[in-house]
């Protein structure tokens, strides 16, 4: 399916969250996720799947004022 | 300087963007002697470990972490982005801002004062960027907000307060609400003026990273706030229209009599 990753279309297998970082190598970083605006705690990675089209934010710290 | 019930010395909370180098980041903090720090999200690539390198030496310092929404334009950004945050840091605080201008970066303060109120009912302890307006700030604080930041002028401009008669106002209007002045701050005097008016602290970040010497401006800064803080505590003099001699008149040589 084709989903949107930091803002970039995607073709990717994974069914879950937890299965899609792990596809595109966020294993065991810090960060941040929200899928279609909405945040996914870390605890329900593994538990939220993914659906065509969703809207990944895949976040971690930056410089900021 | 009291912060939703959490005391911290330092009355300088300073950014973390902008600096020539990560070293030279990681010394201009410490000279800040500040204990809050101001960080924001970002997209981070799969490849990429910029977040990992940045946050390492931001854990190294010990200091607190005030995380903001810089960039987002609307509600649901800015909530999103706290809650993004929450779950990242671990903290309730969240620097509020919500960008209604691009040119200016002025705070659209419609949609700032409902963001805050969705976030204070969700746990947050919302720190708002915000504009000089007194009936804004107000609303803030109704809303539950004990921690209102003001600016002094636009991000990043330098400017210093631009509109001292309003800033002394909001303090005289909310006493019992924390107090910072959030950008523009340009100049240590600056800040110092602003601790002059009786702002509890100064929030800056473009100051001391684009000074030609960030670590020796972090200082500056410190002594600056330091000085504008004990003077305000001293009391000022008020200021007077005509000269008033501060040497006495009494016994001056030379002086006679008229006639």
């Amino acid at each position: 399916m084709v989903l949107t990753v930091n803002g970039e279309r995607q073709e990717v297998a994974a069914a879950t969250v937890a299965a899609l970082l792990e596809a595109l190598g966020y294993e065991g970083r810090f960060f941040a996720v929200a899928v279609n605006q909405e945040v996914v705690r870390r605890a329900r990675w593994a538990e939220t799947p993914l659906a065509e089209g969703d809207q990944v934010e895949i976040l971690t710290p930056r410089q900021g004022g | 300087m009291n912060l939703y019930g959490q005391e911290v010395a330092s009355r300088l909370l300073i950014g973390t963007a902008l600096y020539p180098s990560p070293a030279v980041m990681e010394q201009a903090l410490q000279a800040s002697g500040a204990e809050i720090v101001t960080v924001s999200l970002r997209r981070e690539s799969a490849g990429g470990r910029a977040g990992d390198a940045f946050w390492r030496i931001i854990q190294s310092l010990g200091v607190k972490i005030l995380p903001n929404t810089a960039g987002c334009r609307t509600v649901k950004e800015a909530v999103t982005t706290a809650e993004l945050a929450r779950e990242l840091f671990g903290t309730p605080w969240i620097k509020l801002e919500v960008i209604g201008d691009d040119e200016t970066l002025q705070p659209d303060v419609v949609a700032l004062v409902e963001a805050a109120g969705i976030l204070l009912r969700d746990g947050f302890e919302v720190f708002p960027y915000t504009t000089e307006d007194l009936t804004v700030a107000q609303r803030l604080v109704d809303a539950g907000c004990r921690v209102v930041m003001p600016w002094a002028a636009p991000i990043g401009s330098g400017q210093g307060v631009t509109n001292k008669a309003a800033l002394r106002t909001l303090r005289a209007r909310l006493p019992d609400v924390t107090l910072i002045v959030d950008a523009g701050i340009g100049a240590p005097s600056h800040a110092a003026e602003a601790m002059e008016l009786g702002y509890d602290g100064v929030l800056l970040n473009t100051a001391i990273a684009k000074a030609d010497d960030p670590v020796g401006m972090a200082r500056a800064f410190a002594l600056a706030l330091e000085a504008g803080r004990a003077g305000f505590e001293a009391g000022l003099m008020p200021p007077r229209d005509f000269a008033t001699p501060s040497t006495p008149v009494v016994g001056t040589p030379f002086w006679h009599a008229a006639g």
